[in-house]
Parts: C-alpha cells; structure tokens; sequence
C-alpha cells in the first residue's frame, strides 16, 4: 500500500520558565488508505501530533520536522497561502466536542456552505444542494429544517454528525478524528462511528483516529499507535494488539475487565520512567501491513 | 435568584423590573428636588421673593401636603410631561428639553460612530498582535483616554484647531449667519441640512461638530477598544476557532467573521453603554464648545438655580440611560441566537 | 559606610532575596512575604505601572513638601505681573490673570485633589462594602430593595446625579465629595454583595455560627476582610474617574471656590483667555492628565498582577 501521508522526525516542544518542554519527541509514522488508531493517555501527545499535520500548533509552541509530506510534497515547505489549501480540502479534523468547534452565532448551513466554497468554485445554488446532500450522507433527517438552525439547537451526536459533514464535504484524502466520540453520549457513539467508517470507506481516505480508548480503537482501526511521553512506543496490526509486548501497552491490557476471562480484581497500571526515555518505535506502514 | 413568582412570563418580569427603576429615578430625583434643600421654594422663588410669591409657591407647590401625596402629585405631573417652568427662559421645562435634546442626540451619535468605527477594528489588532507594539501604543492611547478631562482637552482643541489652525468651525453648531435658514424637522442639523438639500450649510455644521464629536469619539473608542480586546482575546481561545482554521480560511476570515461576530453580541451592550455615557459626557462637552444641548442647557439652569430645569434635564436624561439599558438588552437577543 | 559592611549587606539582600523566592516556605509568615514579593517583581517589571506609581510618590511629596517646593505664595496677586507667559518674571509655568504663579498654585493644589480623591477612595468602598454585605449576608427582602435601590443609582448618569446634588446642597468641595460619594458607592456595592454570596455558605463561617457569633460579627471580623482585596483593583481603576469628576465639578464651578487652587477651578478661570494666553489654562489640564494617568497605570497594573483573569 501506498502512504499518503508521511511523517519522520516530528517534535513539538514549548518553551517554559522551567525549559523547553516537549510534548512530542521524535516520532515517525505513515498513512495509507487506512484507518489508524492513535492511543493514548492524556497528555502523552496524540492530539498535537493530530493538529501538527495541518500545521496548526498554536504558539508558543514550535513544531519541527524532517518532513510532512502528503504524496511525497512536504507540507513544512508549503506557504501559509498554500497550507490553506491544503487544510480542509486534502486533510481534514473533526474534535472532540461539537458543542464548542461549532460556531455558536453562525448558522449550520452558512458555515457547511462557507467550508464547500472556500475549495470549490460553487454557486450559491449548487453549494446548497451539496450541503443538503452531504447532511443526508450523515444520516440528518430534515436537513432543510437544519441549515436554518443554530449549533445550540442540536442534540450532541446531531452536532457531530454535522460537523463531520462539514470535515468531508470538501472530499479531503485525509481525516483526522480527534477524541470525535469522548464527549457523545455513550449510545450515539457508535451510531457516529459508523457514519464515519462508511463514509471514508467509501471515499477511499485515510483516516487518523485519535483516542483514549484502547478497545474501541482496536476494534474499529486497521493499525495502532501507541503514545506514552511523547513518544510511540509500540506500534501494531489492531487485530493482533493483544500479541503486544510492550510493558505499557500490555499494563493498559491488563487493566480492562473481560468477559471471557473475568477476574476479582483488575490490575493497575505500573509505570516505569524508561518508558518516557526510550527512543520512539517507526510507525510507519510495512510490507505486513498489506490488509 | 428571582423575587418575582415563577408563574410570571419573562417579559413582564423585566418590565416590571423596569417600572420599578423608573419610579426609583423618579424617587430620587423628587428627593434632590424637593426634600434635600433645607427651603424648595426659596430655591424655586428666590431670595428676595415677596411673602405673597413665597406663600402661593408654597400652596402651588403642594408642600403643605404629606410627603407621599407630594411624591404622588410629582408623578402625575412627570407622566404629563409637566416638569414646570424654567426661571430662566420662562417657558415649560419639557418644550425647552424637546428643543435642545436634537442637539445632544447629534452630537453623540456621530461621537459613537466614529467610536465604534476606530475602536472596534484598533481592539480586534490589538488583540489579534497581543504583546506587540501594536498592541502597547492602543492600550497607551486608551488610558490617555481614560485620564484626559474633557473640558481642558476641547479648550486646547479649540485653540489649536480653531485658534490657531483655522480648520474647524468654532463654538456652537453653525456659523452665526446660517442659524435658522432651515426649517427645522429632526432638530438635528446634519440631517435637517440634507432634507433641505442645503450642501453649505451641512458642510458648515460638519465643521462645527467635527471637534466635539471627535472628542466625544476618543473617550468611547478608549472603553470600546479595550473591551473589544479582551472579548477577541477570550474568543480567539475558542475550538470554534480552531474548527475555522481546518477548514482553510484565512486568518482574516477566522477574526473578522468568526471571532467578531461571536464578539458581536457582548459589543452591544458596551456600545449602548458608550452611548449613553457619551450623551452624560456632552455636560462638559457643550459647556466648552457652547453646543446648545441637555448639557448645556443643565449647567446653565444649574449656575442660576434654575432647580425645575436642572431636575427635569436630570430626569430626562436618567431615562434615556434606562431606556438605552433596556435597548442593549432587547439587541443582545437579536444578536445572540442562544438568548432567542 | 565602609566597604566591608556594604559587601555584607550586598550579602544579606541576597539572602533576603532567596529566601524570598524560596519554593519551599517554612512558615506561614514566609509562605505570606513571598507571595507578595512575588506580586512586586511582576509588579515592578512592569514599567508603566512603575511609572505610575514614581509619579503618585512625586504628588504626595509635592503635597507634604509644598512649601518648600513653591516660589510664591499661592494667594499672592499682583495685577501688574498679570499673564506673564512661562519663564517670564521668575514664574516658571507663567501667572494667571491676577498675577499669582501657577507653578505654586498647581503644587498648592496637589493637596485639595488628594484630599477629594482620599475622601472619596474611603468613604464609597466603606459605603458599598456596608450595604453590599449586609444584602448579601441577610439576603431576602432586604437583599431586594438594596440592589433595586443599586441599580437604580446605577442606572442614573453619574456627573449629572453629582450636578443636581452639588445644585441643592451647595457648591464646595465637602459637598462636592459627598456627591461623589453618593454616585460612586454602588459598584462596590454589587462587588461586595457578589463576594459575600461565595464566603456565605463556606465551612469556616458555619464553624463560626456554631460558635455563637451574631450576623454583625460575622460580617465584620470574617466577611469584610475577604472582601477587601478586590474592592481595593476596583477603587484604583476608579481613582483616576474620581478626580476627573471632582475637577469637572471644579470646572463648573460648584466644587472648590475661588480664590482655591482647585486644578477644575483653575482650568476654569484660565479659560477666558485660552485663544492668547495658553498656558493659564493648559498648566492645570497637564496636571490633571498626568496624575489620573498615573492613577490609571498603577491600576492597570496592578490589575495584571492582582487579578489576572480581569474580572473586576
């Protein structure tokens, strides 16, 4: 498989009182038409790595890199101008909480219809046909009622159904999900993750899923990340993480109940400062990895 | 924590509320009028009033009545629209205010449009270059605002740009020869001028009003920039923000479009409330450029105790503040489609 | 002093300095001393707060010092020195219509602004810190009345509230104060009534009542102290406003009375002659500006350090 996106040496680091701080150290990956789990506790970079691709770190943060590199362009070397260009029309991000990434005076339609026209050279016309057909595509029933409304008026799973229409509709290669389902009720959860898993399938996308959440990770991503300190530490085919060797990964586990193996007790996770002071596992894509 | 009954609608809980307010104003008004001077009607009549003249204001003024009946008296008559008769002018109160209010209403308008057109882009740059210089010198020119007394900056305004420079009109609104040459309809001369279609006379009372109102304009672009910084500051944190720039839009787009116009609705209330300070602020304004509004008209009664002028200006523009409140309140709704 | 002792004292200040930075406080007292040491450095580096406190320290000592630092008695007239422009006949910024110096007259009138400005930066918190716990403490139906009787003295426009009460009671400056006061005690009001709603409910004031202390202590011993930090932001943001509004009172003529060098008062009489004598007028504005901008860097600063979120 061909990567679509590759990543090699990338740091962050912010400058503090105490000295520079880093919050992602030296990690490599890549990404093919695949979906690829990112796992982590907070804090241990996932989410900066996620925004670093659009090159999107707030300062005083500063981002490095040998390269970012979408079809073999390095997106480091790209002018602001360019990188706007890039950013929702070849890689996209859907957050955590559509409560808060949705414009609160806008409404949904003028600012779905804002994301198709910046990439586009619609008509008003034809841009409101595409948002009607995209908010269909994400399963909104009534979406002529919808583009009339307010994000506030929208229940959560509604409000990141909407805002993953308006990630997709300019058809970007790439999306990277950032905790999309953390803040869902528990019983739209899946019901968003399907719209998501049907949509870039049938788009034929990569797709970054960064989560918290090692078992719904393993079961709806191709291949895991695992990030500990910054860095990756154990990378692997997501049906084959329960072979994982690494002493974090294996504690994390460890630490879920199961119900074919049920135990009195759960284990805790024991840390291991090594962990955070090994170098980074490649995550890039394998011959192996060929699904 | 509301003391209403929860059966009551919004809406008429706050007009209750605004009832409530007014009769309050009123209440301390009737107080400063008519029970804080040790004699009202001496002050009413003045000194070397006959005993006759003094005894008939004292029954016409109803004082041998209770306080409550009193007050009761003075609300009827502020509901008429019966604020007295001027001592000074000797004409009822209200005609005096409804001829001079145009001038005032005029005066900081244009003061708050200008305001408002400077110092909400200079609050959204400073915010947006936060640290810079850029954002240094607005916070410097801000509290030069804050700091400079209005009646000694438009004396020196005069005397540089009158005096000295020639380049604006001098004190009052018009040059002495075209006072009266249009009929007036608004009562405000900007826009009186143009009805009449009267191009001289318009460009003359833009000169006149050039100074006043600039100066008028700096003090609410010194509270309007400031407050406008830190709403962008607070907004520009946002995830919508971030959500903006994924999508590919320019910088330009995210804080004009996205962070001003989430900005947008607390704006309202600040500029209401620049508003409503701009036409207290025209107290020392006209007193220095002799700008025939509420102010001047105010300060004038109030140096020959001229108290029925001095109390029905005091009401009248305590009202305008309630009605200006309420007006920010009504807006943020329009503006906000959480409040609807 | 001897070398030596200067190299201990240099020792010394350092030790004081360390000691004060210390992450690990051993006591309570030094826990305390570092935090506003603390304050201080972040205080001090910033320079235009600094600025505005070197010029407030210059002002008092122009007011104490007064007569040391004046040429001329400030009273004095002499009408054939009249109008004499800066530097012209040993007046430094220039005489006044009946000859007095204004140099003197403006370091005289330092005294009258700090006196209005002192009165008024104590009685108003103390008036609104009174009726802002009381509602807030009490609540119920007094809590009502107090805040309709807030917010309708908020809702009038301030000068022109001062205007009608100055206008029945007088002109002068006490009068002048009290119609400062009388317009400017809601604000601490609200501040007062906002603190005491969250400290009402706290453990430590439940404590205190099962210990038998009546409402009028607990106000007074527990609430007040509590209330005071921000009530201080508050009163040096207004500082400046306050001595804007006395000197618009002065300038109107219903403040200090002639022949006081009130700066208001001054800026008024100078005002006749504005257009061929500036500096009669100009002189007193200056001082005017530059004290309530001192009085707005030192509160803009203090702001920062104090209350970093601006929520006063």
């Amino acid at each position: 498989m061909e990567p679509i996106l590759e990543v090699e040496n990338l740091e962050i680091s912010f400058p503090t009182r105490a000295g520079v701080f880093e919050a992602v150290r030296d990690i490599s990956f890549s990404l093919g038409r695949e979906r690829l789990g990112i796992v982590g506790e907070s804090g241990s970079g996932k989410s900066l790595t996620g925004r670093s691709i659009l090159r999107l770190i707030k300062p005083p943060g500063i981002l490095s890199a040998t390269k970012i590199a979408l079809h073999g362009e390095n997106l480091l070397d790209f002018t602001e101008k360019q990188m706007r260009n890039v950013r929702g029309h070849r890689i996209s991000m859907v957050m955590q909480d559509p409560k808060f990434s949705l414009n609160p005076v806008m409404t949904i339609g003028s600012q779905i219809i804002e994301a198709y026209r910046l990439h586009s050279k619609a008509s008003k016309k034809q841009a409101l046909k595409a948002t009607l057909e995209m908010l269909d595509a994400v399963m909104i029933r009534d979406p002529e009622r919808v583009i009339r409304a307010y994000p506030h008026e929208m229940s959560g799973g509604m409000g990141q159904r909407i805002m993953i229409a308006m990630m997709l509709i300019p058809r970007p290669e790439i999306l990277i999900a950032d905790e999309p389902t953390s803040a869902l009720d528990v019983t739209v959860q899946k019901e968003v993750l399907e719209i998501m898993d049907k949509l870039v399938h049938e788009r034929g996308m990569g797709l970054i899923f960064i989560s918290h959440d090692l078992n719904l990770v393993s079961s709806f991503c191709d291949r895991v990340l695992i990030m500990y300190g910054g860095r990756i530490v154990e990378t692997c085919r997501a049906d084959r993480l329960y072979e994982a060797k690494h002493p974090y990964t294996r504690g994390l586990l460890n630490s879920m109940p199961h119900l074919d193996n049920p135990k009195t007790r759960l284990e805790v996770l024991k840390r291991d400062d090594d962990w955070a002071n090994q170098p980074s596992v490649s995550g890039a894509l394998l011959m192996d990895d060929t699904l | 924590m509301s003391p209403f009954p929860s059966f009551l609608s919004a809406t008429f809980r706050i007009l209750i509320s605004i009832v409530i307010t007014m009769i309050g104003l009123l209440l301390i008004t009737f107080f400063i009028g008519r029970v804080m001077p040790i004699d009202p009607v001496l002050s009413i009549v003045g000194e070397s009033a006959s005993r006759a003249t003094y005894d008939e204001a004292y029954i016409r003024l109803g004082l041998d009545k209770p306080l409550i009946v009193q007050f009761f008296n003075f609300l009827i008559d502020v509901f008429r629209g019966d604020f007295g008769e001027s001592l000074l002018t000797a004409r009822p109160v209200s005609q005096d205010l409804i001829r001079v209010f145009p001038a005032t209403l005029e005066l900081a308008t244009v003061g708050t449009i200008i305001g408002v057109l400077v110092g909400v882009p200079l609050g959204v740059i400073a915010a947006v270059k936060q640290g810079t210089w850029f954002d240094h010198v607005a916070r410097v020119v801000a509290l030069i605002g804050y700091s400079m007394p209005v009646f000694w900056i438009g004396l020196i305004g005069l005397l540089v740009f009158y005096g000295i420079l020639g380049w604006v009109g001098g004190p009052g609104r018009l040059d002495i020869f075209y006072v009266d040459m249009i009929p007036s309809v608004t009562g405000m001369i900007l826009i009186d001028s143009l009805l009449a279609g009267d191009m001289d006379i318009f460009w003359n009372a833009v000169s006149h009003i050039m100074l006043p109102a600039g100066l008028l304009a700096y003090y609410s672009l010194a509270y309007i920039s400031r407050m406008t910084r830190s709403f962008m500051l607070e907004q520009l944190e946002q995830e919508y923000i971030t959500t903006a720039r994924v999508k590919g839009l320019s910088e330009h787009t995210v804080v004009w479009r996205h962070a001003l116009g989430n900005v947008k609705v607390q704006l309202v209330t600040v500029i209401a409330l620049s508003y409503a300070g701009l036409l207290e602020g025209s107290v020392l304004t006209e007193t220095i450029f002799s700008w025939p509004g509420i102010g001047l008209y105010i300060t004038t009664a109030l140096l020959s105790a001229d108290m029925n002028a001095v109390l029905g200006g005091t009401i009248v523009v305590g009202l305008v503040f309630v009605c200006l409140n309420i007006l920010a309140d009504l807006l943020y709704k329009v503006f906000d489609p959480r409040a609807r | 002093m001897t070398h030596n002792s200067e190299t201990a004292q240099n020792q010394h200040n350092q030790s004081l300095h360390s000691w004060l930075l210390s992450e690990t406080p051993t006591s309570r007292r030094q826990a305390k001393l570092s935090v506003i040491y603390h304050s201080w450095l972040a205080f001090k580096s910033n320079p235009m707060a600094m600025a505005g406190l070197v010029i407030l320290v210059l002002l008092l000592i122009c007011a104490a010092f007064a007569p040391f630092l004046t040429t001329h008695d400030p009273f004095e007239q002499d009408l054939a020195l009249g109008l004499s422009a800066p530097g012209e006949n040993g007046f430094w910024l220039g005489s006044d219509n009946l000859g007095r110096d204004i140099y003197s007259r403006l370091i005289y009138g330092s005294r009258i602004t700090l006196y209005i400005v002192t009165l008024v930066a104590v009685m108003a918190p103390i008036a609104g810190l009174f009726i802002g716990t009381l509602a807030g403490y009490l609540g119920g139906w007094l809590d009502f009345v107090l805040m309709r009787i807030t917010d309708i003295f908020l809702a009038f426009p301030r000068l022109i509230l001062a205007l009608a009460f100055v206008s029945v009671l007088g002109a002068g400056i006490e009068n002048a104060v009290l119609a400062i006061v009388l317009t400017a005690w809601p604000p601490y009001a609200r501040i007062a009534r906002a603190e005491t709603l969250t400290i009402r409910n706290a453990d430590f004031i439940s404590a205190v009542k099962l210990q038998g202390a009546g409402p009028l202590r607990i106000i007074v011993r527990h609430i007040w102290p509590l209330c005071i930090s921000s009530l201080v932001i508050r009163v040096t943001l207004d500082m400046a406003g306050i001595i804007l509004t006395a000197a618009g009172l002065g300038f109107l003529g219903l403040g200090a009375q002639p022949p006081s060098p009130e700066w208001g008062a001054m800026i008024s009489a100078g005002r006749k002659f504005i257009l061929y004598h500036w500096w009669v007028a100009t002189m007193p504005g200056l001082a005017i500006f530059v004290v309530s901008l001192a009085f707005n860097l030192l509160g803009d600063g203090l702001r920062d350090v104090l209350d970093p979120k601006g929520k006063s």
